[in-house]
């Protein structure tokens, strides 16, 4: 009973923080760079694994790495982001699979958030926390500086140390993510929710909290369901935001 | 006043390079405060490139200095991710934190009506969308406006108000403004000084005795009907 409801508190820090980070990802095409991040995070995952050790800290040197890389190929070359990430973290798969305990092979792919425990809960939720005052303190200017970078020079203060900010935030929420939805699934944690809030929201005070509830609503509800079903609860969490988001269709403009 | 006091910019030796090509080179003026600019080029002549220079996106080399203490609005040409989350025109104006401005006042001075700060920025058309950010660069009260093609995407109707209003807020704010445009009309209309851009600095002065057949030979390079000009940068 304590596991479940450890489980469940860090289901919820990671899935409302990962959807209030994804509102901002979603202004600038951004939402599935958590995608290649998590793949990229699999070594990391693996390790942690073989040397039995909390997920998020084996995933987050990894997703740390591959932040660096993005900002400065960003600022370098200007390239889609797409292109980068699809060359650079497929990689992250391929050499997770030279080692993975195949053993333990779903618990890195889709996470496995019923083993929380109490240590674990207290760094995701302080996490958590940290993440959310630090996006309240920088959101104008993040969305802002993601609206146009003319318009931030404008108003004077340079945009790049938001950008860095930011990517750091998606490293320590994806490095959260991977406990619950394993490697493959963190995309859906920061796209799904903002997405099924936009239908919904008429102003961005509205698609912030349908966002912010849609996420954490979602955790709570694949978590039990995943403890009804006996089916992992990353895939179900997911599914559960995924059916939100077709019910906010209709909404949409 | 001496004519160094109404000096408000100062360009020298400006060289931008993108991604090792050159968009601009040596490029040297000046700008008077009151003044009305407009910038005449062609496709990738660099004049976008020009306003984010001025403004200090874009890393450069050479010399751009405004005078000290100067409040500089922007007006972008679009601005394509702004419609990718439901940001209403009060949310886009609390965006900035250096001022606190009458929404309302603001939007009614660029002709909008009232009730429109709740509405969604993606419910508006181009040509309103334009006078939002209109008045969202004149809300912090700027000495210099920078506008990037106020044309684009304003049907013909729309556009004569909005150079109605450019013309109306350059007398009542004394503003000084650097214009994009493709449109002649507009440049004889509103400006006293036109900068000929292709990369270098093909001719500049007061419109009519600037523009002559010459010298628009010069910028496109050809006899071609700018007016006509397609953009799709």
């Amino acid at each position: 009973m304590q596991n479940l409801s450890l489980s469940l508190i860090s289901g919820i820090a990671i899935g409302g923080t990962a959807a209030y980070l994804g509102c901002l990802m979603l202004s600038r095409r951004m939402a599935l760079v958590a995608g290649p991040l998590g793949h990229l995070s699999l070594p990391g995952i693996a390790l942690a694994l073989i040397w039995g050790i909390d997920v998020s800290i084996g995933a987050f040197p990894f997703v740390i790495i591959g932040v660096i890389l993005i900002w400065l190929l960003e600022m370098k070359t200007r390239l889609p982001m797409e292109a980068l990430t699809a060359v650079v973290f497929a990689s992250g798969v391929a050499i997770a699979f030279l080692f993975l305990p195949m053993g333990q092979a779903e618990t890195a792919l889709v996470g496995d958030i019923s083993q929380a425990n109490l240590s674990g809960t207290a760094i995701t939720v302080l996490a958590s926390l940290a993440i959310v005052w630090i996006l309240k303190k920088t959101y104008p200017r993040m969305i802002l500086g993601n609206i146009s970078e003319e318009l931030a020079a404008a108003e004077g203060f340079d945009t790049r140390p938001y950008n860095f900010i930011y990517l750091f935030l998606v490293a320590v929420i994806v490095a959260l993510g991977v406990k619950m939805v394993g490697g493959l699934l963190t995309a859906a944690l920061v796209a799904i929710p903002p997405s099924a809030a936009r239908n919904l929201a008429r102003n961005l005070r509205q698609y912030i909290l349908w966002s912010v509830v849609i996420g954490a609503g979602s955790a709570l509800l694949g978590i039990v369901l995943s403890q009804i079903t006996g089916y992992p609860a990353g895939p179900l969490v997911i599914l559960v935001s995924t059916l939100v988001f077709l019910c906010s269709l209709p909404f949409s403009r | 006043m001496g004519q160094e006091d109404s000096k408000i910019l100062e360009v020298r030796d400006l060289n931008v390079t993108i991604e090792g090509q050159l968009v601009l080179e040596n490029l040297s003026f000046s700008l008077q405060r009151g003044e009305v600019m407009t910038i005449l080029g062609p496709n990738g002549a660099g004049k976008t490139m020009l306003l984010r220079a001025l403004l200090g996106a874009v890393p450069y080399e050479g010399q751009v200095s405004w005078q000290k203490g100067l409040e500089i609005g922007y007006v972008p040409q679009r601005l394509p991710y702004i419609r990718n989350i439901p940001l209403s025109v009060a949310d886009f104006f609390a965006l900035r934190t250096d001022v606190s401005t009458d929404v309302r006042e603001m939007l009614q001075a660029v002709g909008l009506e009232a009730g429109t700060e709740n509405k969604l920025i993606s419910d508006f058309s181009s040509g309103q969308f334009q006078r939002i950010l209109i008045a969202w660069a004149l809300a912090k009260n700027p000495d210099v406006l920078l506008f990037d093609e106020p044309t684009t995407g304003v049907d013909v109707g729309g556009e004569e108000t909005v150079y109605s209003l450019l013309t109306r807020l350059q007398r009542e704010r004394n503003l000084t403004m650097v214009l994009i445009t493709h449109d002649l009309a507009v440049v004889h209309r509103l400006s006293s000084v036109v900068l000929c851009l292709n990369k270098q600095l093909v001719c500049m002065g007061h419109p009519l005795a600037t523009l002559t057949p010459e010298n628009l030979r010069r910028l496109y390079g050809t006899e071609v009907k700018f007016y006509q000009h397609h953009h799709g940068h």
